[in-house]
């Protein structure tokens, strides 16, 4: 198993409450520090996406609008590359994100079981979903690039290694 | 596969030696291990001589195309008043390889230096390493070895001490398998939409941000530290079988084994001495059915073809496959090989940028056909469609996404085509029948 890194567990700002700009004080220094390693503006572009899921726990499109101010891009642009990448949330998603890889070599090795059982223990029932009480989402990805350790699953930032359906109220445990 | 990672005694542990002591991690503990010599040796040397070293040692890049190294450092010309990049490829997302993770994972500063060499050799300043999104500890691990890096005065404008500049940055990808292909991952770098370039300009003439750039995997960067301490004959030295493959290789074995993980072996070891004794061989009462050697990209071998095999860059071909990532993907006879192949092609359908009129319709048709068969309601016609669809995939497209979807599909339906026409015929998929064929 992986070593533990710190659970997150980081709050969604919801569809509807007023956003707050990300890019002041801290993480506009990390910005500003990011920017001198490239030498154009929209090179920090995904950098600087990810510092707004970090900081929103999704990507809105206020969001993709601050993103665009402070880089000289426009909204349009923005969101064309946030729509092309899997990883940036464009809605609200669980307190836990849950990500299963199903491709293949773990296909083989049982990760629709694994499936079956994080939507049953979760509550979420269906992929996608979020469970009633906003905890978990569960989706399936492709390759997470730790095949060797089938089923390997993401919980927001941790991984989990070795997973099997009889496993999984175990693992979910940890993020009750 | 547990760590501490005691290798096999028929392995050679050259780039997986400290896989499994935390200590390694560390800038001291990986000096304690003779870190950093190598970069020390390579700032007194001129870079010429780094290049033909790195060409004599016959070293073939092991992010899947095997070009060689040293010749592709050759392309690049210092001295044009330019700006120079390198880019080092940790996108890993090929299905069943993950060796470039454990690099990282186990020892990050082995690939930092490893980046500070190949930039100095080709005369640029700057590397930046796109490690995939999804690789959360490999990402923290290489974010505190280049900080470490930094604060030891190894990289920056004075790196070690020398007046030469290097600098070494690490940039997160957001999820999209074809950000591993090279041109693709030059355009995410600079904030654009994955999509893969047409070539030419070759990334040498015109990469990342419109200036020379030389891109290398993971696995290839960190070989260059080993061979410049040890010489480039000690390189070539390590092979059981030719010469144009030199060197020791990582292997990622998945799938139904009793022993997946990580193995370090020399060029031209025997294949099936690798699945069976050193992996394990097939799980308790199973039995092995069909091998793709290389990543999901590369050519199914039967277990025939995968038993005959000499594991260098010639004799997976030889074998009906290809080298590829050197990500082993093994599948038993509890397998159905359509559903195998069917779901491989849901990954690159999903994966496709759809720049490409073959490859975004070829991918989503290819599956939907793939899914039908698998699920009884295929038609013999489908088979020769799925032909001539994987034809017009080959070949014609702006990179080779496109074939490499074709590729499990050609292979299967040749090598393994009675299960196909069962399903068609109405027969269920039942493991009994494939350890019958
Ligand atoms: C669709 C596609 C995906 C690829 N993914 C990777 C990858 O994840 N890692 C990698 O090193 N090379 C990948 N490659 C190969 C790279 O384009 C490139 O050949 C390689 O990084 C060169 O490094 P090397 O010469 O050291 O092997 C991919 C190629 C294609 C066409
Ligand atoms: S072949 Fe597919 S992935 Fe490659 S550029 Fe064309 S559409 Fe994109
Ligand atoms: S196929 Fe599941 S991690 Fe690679």
């Amino acid at each position: 198993m992986s070593t533990p890194l710190a659970a997150p567990g980081h709050a969604s700002h919801g569809a509807h409450e007023p956003y707050v700009k990300v890019f002041t004080g801290g993480p506009r220094k990390e910005l500003d520090e990011l920017l001198t390693r490239y030498p154009t503006k929209m090179a920090a572009l995904l950098p600087a996406l990810w510092m707004v899921q970090r900081e929103r726990g999704w990507v809105s499109e206020d969001g993709i609008a601050e993103v665009a101010e402070v880089l000289e891009l426009t909204p349009a642009y923005v969101k064309g590359v946030v729509t092309f990448y899997t990883m940036y949330h464009q809605h609200p998603v669980g307190k836990y994100f849950i990500q299963v890889c199903t491709t293949s070599p773990c296909g083989i090795c049982g990760a629709e079981d694994v499936v079956k059982a994080l939507l049953k223990h979760t509550g979420a029932v269906e992929l996608g979903q979020t469970s009633p009480d906003g905890k978990f989402t569960v989706i399936e990805v492709e390759c997470l690039g730790a095949c060797g350790f089938a089923t390997p699953i993401m919980i927001n930032e941790e991984f989990v290694e070795s997973v099997t359906a009889d496993k999984v109220p175990e693992v979910l445990a940890r993020f009750a | 596969m547990g760590y501490p990672h005691v290798p096999h005694q028929k392995e050679t542990p050259v780039l997986t030696k400290h896989f499994g002591e935390a200590e390694a991690r560390s800038l001291d503990g990986w000096k304690k291990r003779g870190g950093y010599r190598a970069l020390e040796k390579a700032l007194g040397m001129a870079p010429a001589d780094i290049v033909n070293v790195i060409k004599d040692s016959g070293l073939r890049g092991r992010g899947g195309a095997g070009f060689p190294t040293g010749m592709k450092w050759s392309f690049m010309k210092p001295g044009d008043g330019k700006p120079h990049y390198l880019c080092c490829n940790a996108d890993e997302s090929e299905p069943g390889t993950f060796k470039d993770r454990e690099i990282m994972r186990w020892t990050p500063h082995s690939l930092v230096e490893g980046c500070a060499i190949g930039s100095y050799a080709i005369g640029a300043e700057t590397c930046y390493i796109y490690v995939r999104g999804e690789f959360t500890e490999p990402l923290e691990h290489m974010n505190a070895a280049v900080k470490e890096a930094y604060a030891a005065g190894i990289l920056g404008k004075n790196a070690m001490g020398t007046g030469k500049r290097v600098d070494v940055h690490v940039h997160k990808g957001a999820g999209a398998y074809i950000c591993g292909e090279e041109t693709a991952l030059m355009n995410s770098l600079e904030g654009r939409r994955g999509n893969p370039r047409i070539k030419p300009p070759f990334p040498a003439v015109s990469g990342v941000f419109g200036m020379p750039t030389t891109i290398n995997n993971v696995e290839t960067l960190a070989a260059a530290a080993p061979i410049l301490i040890n010489g480039a004959d000690w390189y070539k030295k390590m092979c059981l079988s030719n010469p144009k493959s030199t060197g020791t290789k990582l292997y990622s074995v998945c799938g139904n084994i009793a022993k997946p993980g990580t193995y370090e072996v020399v060029m031209g070891f025997p294949f099936k001495e690798f699945l069976y004794d050193l992996c394990g061989g097939p799980l308790p009462g199973r039995k092995f059915k069909a091998i793709i050697p290389g990543g999901a990209s590369v050519p199914i071998q039967t277990m025939e073809e995968a038993e005959a095999t000499i594991m260098d860059y010639e004799g997976f071909v030889a074998g009906g496959s290809m080298l590829g990532s050197g990500g082993v993907i093994v599948i038993d006879d509890q397998q159905s090989m359509v559903g195998v192949i069917a779901r491989l092609a849901r990954f690159f359908a999903h994966e496709s940028c759809a720049q490409c009129t073959q490859c975004r319709e070829g991918t989503a048709w290819a599956t939907k056909i793939m899914e039908r068969i698998r699920d009884g309601e295929g038609t013999m016609e489908d088979l020769d469609t799925l032909l001539e669809i994987s034809e017009n995939m080959t070949g014609k497209t702006i990179c080779v996404l496109s074939d490499s979807c074709a590729t499990p599909i050609v292979s299967g339906i040749q090598k393994f085509r009675s299960e196909f026409e069962a399903l068609i015929h109405g027969k269920k998929f039942h493991p009994v029948m494939a350890a019958v064929a």
